[in-house]
C-alpha cells in the first residue's frame, strides 16, 4: 500500500503497476436451506490491486454481498459452504486460515462497512469508545495512544476530531455522519482494503455524493483499496476504477469501468445498461425479458442464457470460462468471445488451482 | 379542465415535546406549495427525504388535512366534499405506494385484491366482475395463472403490477405514484416504467409521480417540481429544468446524482452539510445554509416564487445568474482526488 499511485479508470500499461492485493478465483458457495441447496455463488473471479476501487455491481440476489462476506470469512458455517475456489490476499489463501487468524485480520487488513450504519453501531456506547475499542483490540499501545488514533480516524473521515464528537451516541448523528463513523471505525487500524456494502443506499443523493467523495479521498490520501458493492451503476461509474458485473452468482464481466460500461461485451451488461432510465424516455427504455432464476435450481450452462437475446446452442449446456477481451478486461460469454474472435472453453469442474491463467490472454 | 389544482398548500404537524403540554413543536412538512396537473399528463415531485413530497400526495388524496391552502380536483375543492362527492373523488384519484409487500394484504389472493375495489364501489355482476379482473390483470402483464396466488408468491415487480391493477380497477383519472420503482432492481424498474407509460397513453391517466431518482423522473414526467424542506424550489417543464436549472438546489441535485457514464465523472459536485430539521426550518430561504451562492438577503427573506419563462423559481439570485460558475471550480477538486 506504500505510495499507492492509483491508476486512473483507464488502466496504465506500464510495468510499474501496483501489486495485486486481493484475487478471488472461481469461488463457489452454497447454502443449505429448507428447500434445498442454494447455489449462491458459481464462479466468482475478481482481482484488486493496491489502491484500486473495484465496483461489484448487480441486482438483488446476484451474490454481491455474499462475495464480500466470504472474503471476510463472515459467513455462518455449516449453513454456508464454500465448495471451491480461492481467496488470495497478498498471496495467502484466506480460505485456509483459522477462525482466530481471520479474527485478527478483520479490522486490521480487511474491513467492511454496511448499508445501514445505525444497525452496525452499538446504540448504547459513545461512537468514540466504539472506535477506540477496535484500535485497542488490534494494537498494543496505551489507552492514550488509542485515544489519539481515534481522533485521527475521526479526522480522516471528515468528522470534527474533538471530545464532543467522541462522546456522542449514534442516534445523535445524521445518516451521512453515521456512515462516516462506520468508516472511521473500519479504517482506524489502517486497513489497506475496505469492503463497502451499499454504503450510500440508505442516504439521500446529496449526502451520497459526499460519502462517495470521501471514498475517493480515502483512496487518494490513505491509498485504501476498496470493493464497492452497489446495485447503482451510476455510483460505480462515478467512483470505481474497475467494475465487476455479477449475475446469479457469477461475475459475467470484469474490467476498467470505462471499458465495461461504455464498451460492454457481455449481453447482460449491455442489457443492464440499457435498462437505466438516464437520458431515455420511458418509450425507449429497454427491458430484460424473464426473471432472475431461482438459485436452488439454476439454469444449466450459462445462468443468463434463458434471458439472453444472443443465446447460442452451447450456452444451455456449457458454462463459459472468463476470457480476456482487452487489458485486464474479461468476459464469461460464448457469444462475446466469438464476436471478439477469441477461442473459448467451457469452465472446467471446480478446481481450486484454476488460477490467473485467464489474466493475460488473447489480447496480448 | 384542469384535473388537479393545488394552491398555497401547507401541512403542519404538531409534535409533543416532553410529557407536559405547552411546548409543542410544529413540523413544517409542506409550506405554500402550488401546482396544477392537466388530464393525461405527468407531474413529478422530486426531492430528498423529508422534503414533503409524500405529504403533498397525501393531502391530495385527503389522507391528511391541509393546515391551509386548497386542493381542487376537477374544479371542485376537495376540502368541502362530503358523502357521494367525496367517494367519487376518491375513486377518481388512486395511489400506488413504494413497497408493494406492505401495501398488499398478504392474506388476500390476487383475485380478491384486484376485485375488492370493484366489489366495494360498483354493482358488477359475478361474470362482469371476473371479466374485469382478468382484463385488469392482462393490462398489467399478468394472467389467469396468477389469480389465486398471494403476494408472497410474487417478486417485487409482479407485486407492483398487482398494486397497479388494483389502482386502475375503478378507471381513475389521476394516479398518485409514490416512489413506485424505488424498491425495485433496475431491470424490473425499467419494465414497470414502460408499463406505466403504456397505461398512461392507453387510458389517458394523469400521474402525480413522486420520486427521488432524477433519472426516473426525467424519463417519465413532462413537468417537474423540485422540493426542498417543504417548499418548491423550482418548477416547470422537465426538459428545461434538467437542461438549464435555475435554482442552486436543482443544480446541486443534478450534480449529485451519479451518471452511469464513467466519462461524465468530472461533473460530480458535492453539496455540503445536511438537510436541516423541518421543526425549525432556517429563516429566509430554507436552502441558504447549504447554498454556495447565498447572499445576505437569503438569510432574512423568503424568496417568493416568480416566473422565469415557463418556470417558477423561488430564489433571490438574478434570473440571468450563471449557476455553473462555482460548479466547475468544485468539479476540479473532485477530479483531483479521483486521479
Amino acid at each position: 500500500m506504500s505510495s499507492a499511485t492509483p491508476s486512473t479508470h483507464l488502466p496504465a500499461c506500464d510495468a510499474g503497476a501496483p501489486a495485486e492485493l486481493l484475487a478471488v478465483h472461481d469461488l463457489r458457495l452454497q447454502f443449505r436451506s429448507m428447500r434445498g441447496l442454494v447455489k449462491a455463488l458459481d464462479g466468482v473471479d475478481l482481482t484488486l490491486h493496491d489502491g484500486e476501487i473495484l465496483g461489484l455491481v448487480g441486482e438483488s440476489g446476484c451474490g454481491k454481498t455474499i462475495t464480500g462476506l466470504a472474503i471476510l470469512g463472515l459467513l455462518q458455517r455449516p449453513q454456508a459452504e464454500i465448495t471451491a475456489g480461492a481467496i488470495m490476499y497478498r498471496g495467502d489463501d484466506l480460505l485456509t486460515k483459522s477462525d482466530a487468524q481471520m479474527q485478527k485480520l478483520r479490522g486490521r487488513d480487511i474491513s467492511m462497512v454496511f448499508q445501514d450504519p445505525l444497525a452496525s453501531l452499538n446504540p448504547v456506547f459513545a461512537v468514540g469508545k466504539q472506535i477506540e475499542d477496535v484500535i485497542r483490540l488490534h494494537t498494543r499501545g496505551s489507552r492514550r495512544e488509542a485515544r489519539e488514533a481515534t481522533y485521527r480516524a475521526l479526522a480522516s473521515v471528515g468528522l470534527p476530531a474533538d471530545k464532543d464528537t467522541f462522546k456522542r451516541y449514534p442516534h445523535q448523528f445524521s445518516g451521512g455522519m453515521r456512515q462516516r463513523v462506520c468508516m472511521a471505525m473500519a479504517l482506524a487500524c489502517g486497513s489497506p482494503l475496505l469492503i463497502a456494502d451499499e454504503p450510500t443506499t440508505a442516504l439521500d443523493v446529496t449526502i451520497q455524493a459526499q460519502i462517495l467523495n470521501l471514498l475517493l479521498k480515502l483512496r487518494g490520501e490513505l491509498g485504501v483499496a476498496q470493493i464497492l458493492i452497489t446495485h447503482n451503476v451510476g455510483v460505480a461509474a462515478q467512483t470505481c476504477d474497475r467494475i465487476a458485473v455479477m449475475y446469479a452468482g457469477s461475475v459475467v464481466e470484469e474490467g476498467p469501468v470505462g471499458d465495461v460500461l461504455n464498451r460492454p461485451h457481455h449481453p447482460y451488461t449491455i442489457a443492464l445498461y440499457e435498462c437505466l432510465p438516464h437520458g431515455r424516455t420511458a418509450t425507449d427504455l429497454q427491458t430484460i425479458p424473464g426473471t432472475v432464476p431461482d438459485l436452488i435450481d439454476p439454469p444449466a450452462g450459462c445462468r443468463f442464457h434463458p434471458r439472453c437475446t444472443r443465446v447460442m446452442e452451447r450456452c444451455s449446456t456449457e458454462k463459459p470460462q472468463p476470457v480476456s477481451v482487452a487489458e485486464r478486461h474479461s468476459v464469461s460469454c460464448f457469444w462475446a468471445a466469438e464476436k471478439a474472435g477469441i477461442q473459448i472453453d467451457a469452465r472446467r469442474a471446480p478446481q481450486a488451482d484454476e488460477g490467473a491463467s485467464h489474466e493475460d490472454g488473447a489480447s496480448a | 379542465m384542469t384535473l388537479l389544482q393545488v394552491d398555497g398548500l401547507s401541512v403542519h404537524f404538531r409534535i409533543r415535546r416532553g410529557l407536559l403540554k405547552g411546548s409543542d413543536d410544529v413540523v413544517h412538512a409542506v409550506d405554500d406549495v402550488s401546482f396544477t396537473l392537466e388530464p393525461g399528463e405527468t407531474l413529478a415531485l422530486v426531492g430528498e427525504s423529508g422534503c414533503g413530497k409524500s405529504t403533498v400526495a397525501r393531502a391530495v388524496l385527503q389522507l391528511v388535512r391541509p393546515t391551509s391552502g386548497s386542493v381542487s380536483f376537477m374544479g371542485r375543492d376537495v376540502a368541502g366534499m362530503k358523502g357521494g362527492a367525496r367517494r367519487r373523488m376518491l375513486r377518481d384519484a388512486q395511489v400506488v405506494f413504494q413497497d408493494p409487500y406492505s401495501s398488499l394484504n398478504p392474506r388476500m389472493t390476487v383475485h380478491s385484491l384486484v376485485s375488492e375495489p370493484l366489489r366495494a364501489n360498483t354493482k358488477l355482476g359475478a361474470q362482469e366482475l371476473e371479466d374485469r379482473v382478468l382484463s385488469l390483470l392482462e393490462m398489467v402483464g399478468l394472467g389467469t395463472q396468477h389469480l389465486w396466488r398471494r403476494p408472497h408468491e410474487f417478486s417485487g415487480g409482479q407485486c407492483q403490477r398487482i398494486a397497479i391493477a388494483r389502482a386502475l380497477a375503478l378507471d381513475p383519472k389521476l394516479v398518485v405514484l409514490d416512489e413506485p420503482t424505488s424498491a425495485l432492481d433496475v431491470s424490473v424498474q425499467a419494465r414497470i416504467l414502460v408499463l406505466l407509460d403504456e397505461l398512461q397513453r392507453r387510458l389517458g391517466l394523469a400521474y402525480l409521480f413522486i420520486a427521488h431518482d432524477l433519472a426516473v423522473v426525467q424519463s417519465m414526467a413532462k413537468s417537474i417540481a423540485v422540493m426542498y424542506l417543504g417548499q418548491v424550489a423550482e418548477q416547470g417543464p422537465a426538459a428545461e429544468v434538467f437542461s438549464e436549472p435555475r435554482h442552486p438546489y436543482t443544480v446541486a441535485l443534478l450534480n449529485s446524482s451519479p451518471s452511469p457514464d464513467p466519462e461524465a465523472r468530472a461533473t460530480m459536485r458535492v453539496l455540503e452539510g445536511d438537510v436541516p430539521s423541518a421543526v425549525r426550518p432556517p429563516a429566509g430561504c430554507r436552502f441558504h445554509p447549504r447554498c454556495p451562492f447565498r447572499m445576505p438577503i437569503c438569510e432574512r427573506e423568503y424568496p417568493a416564487p416568480h416566473g422565469v419563462g415557463s418556470r417558477m423559481v423561488a430564489c433571490h439570485l438574478p434570473d440571468d445568474f450563471d449557476l455553473t460558475q462555482l460548479g466547475s471550480a468544485r468539479a476540479g477538486e473532485v477530479a483531483d482526488v479521483a486521479h
